[in-house]
């Protein structure tokens, strides 16, 4: 791994997916196996109660800026493709596949466009 | 295979269409990728089976290409997905049937089925429902990736945006979130904490948004239980609505209380019904 320009050796490719795998695996499992004695308790319901909403909105506005990030002539675009894909979604009776298609489309219409 | 089975894996299938439209695009983008980078196109597979995460799937193929040391890759897939430590607290593992089932629906636990299966009601969930949703949820990535690989020399020029199919589920995942009233101090909350994160660690916005989040939520806690209500005292109004029609899919237990706890029933998954 000290040749930085060689093709990476097929060994280190599998080490490191192999490490990336693990990290992931445990970062999933184990919050599972820790929580298990605390399921009782009211701290950890109301948090479990409380966090999805919270959470999705926390991916949605990370996303929303990662699209941005680095690409200013990107901002109406992007704006414009979230408002469609609220409008259809609360127009046509929250159908999850057809808002995210009508936004997606919108989106790859406009960056060919613009 | 039990009447009931066969329910719950069609609802898994359909759950599984809404997120597929998002999740098969970036998997050919990710195939793309891998062989624009120089990697033999097995990698592709490899990073979905293997890791099966996708923002830090597109990440390493960077990373590998680069030949990076596997201690950064490390510390970096360590940063990246430390969110998915927060999802134990509300994913409803507990409809999960224990063992394999059980094993592979947490080894499988990405954003796009935490968001699908943390709205329904514990009622309509089964863990046949719950499985086949996320194993298909896989192989959507899976495939897209052999498809990349195989189109990345015929290509012609890169069709560029597909990604934003990733931010629309997310829009329309919060939007379902949203619907009860209950959800707007939460929502508040969240949206604060993002907005600080955003300012203050731009580089790494997402875990900090959740700590920040979660501490925030810690404070409401405290907060509440000094009020009447207490923190339960939120819930009793926001009854199921519309979700009656998913009755067979899932154990008779759960139903209204499960069904408050976990927001609004006739929501995002089920909105991929159509």
């Amino acid at each position: 791994m000290s040749v930085a320009l060689a093709a990476p050796s097929t060994g280190y490719v599998i080490a490191a997916i192999a490490v990336a795998g693990l990290i992931t695996l445990a970062l999933r499992a184990l919050p599972f196996a820790a929580l298990k004695p605390l399921r009782k308790s009211r701290f950890v319901q109301s948090l479990g109660r409380w966090m999805p909403a919270g959470i999705l909105l926390i991916l949605a506005v990370v996303v929303l800026g990662g699209e941005l990030a680095g690409r200013p002539e990107r901002v109406w675009p992007v704006v414009i493709a979230t408002g469609v894909t609220v409008a259809v979604h609360l127009l046509a009776r929250r159908r999850a596949l057809l808002s995210i298609a009508a936004g997606t489309a919108c989106y790859v219409l406009l960056l060919a466009v613009w | 295979m039990p009447r009931s089975r066969r329910a719950g894996i069609a609802r898994g299938v359909a759950d599984s269409l809404g997120v597929g439209i998002g999740i098969f695009p970036l998997g050919v983008a990710l195939g793309v990728l891998v062989v624009q980078a120089g990697l033999p196109g097995w990698v592709a597979p490899a990073l979905s089976i293997g890791i099966f995460a996708g923002s830090v799937e597109l990440l390493l193929v960077s990373l590998l290409a680069a030949t990076t040391p596997i201690l950064t890759i490390a510390v970096t897939v360590l940063a990246m997905n430390f969110r998915h430590v927060f999802y134990a607290l509300s994913f409803p593992l507990d409809r999960v049937s224990p063992g394999i089932p059980r094993a592979y629906s947490v080894y499988a636990l990405i954003d796009e089925a935490y968001a699908t299966y943390v709205l329904l009601p514990a009622g309509q969930l089964s863990s046949a429902r719950i499985v086949a949703g996320q194993l298909l949820m896989q192989a959507y990535w899976v495939a897209g990736g052999l498809l990349g690989v195989a189109l990345a020399g015929i290509l012609p020029a890169r069709l560029e945006g597909l990604e934003f199919a990733l931010v629309a589920l997310f829009v329309v995942m919060t939007l379902d979130a949203a619907r009860s009233r209950n959800e707007v101090p939460s929502l508040l909350l969240a949206g604060l904490s993002v907005g600080v994160a955003l300012l203050a660690f731009p580089g790494q916005a997402l875990p900090a948004a959740l700590i920040v989040y979660t501490a925030l939520l810690a404070l409401r806690f405290v907060l509440a239980r000094g009020s009447d209500d207490g923190p339960d005292g939120d819930v009793s109004r926001d009854g199921p609505s519309g979700g009656s029609r998913d009755g067979g899919s899932g154990g008779a237990a759960g139903s209204a209380t499960d069904g408050a706890r976990r927001g609004d029933p006739g929501s995002a998954a089920s909105g991929a019904d159509a």
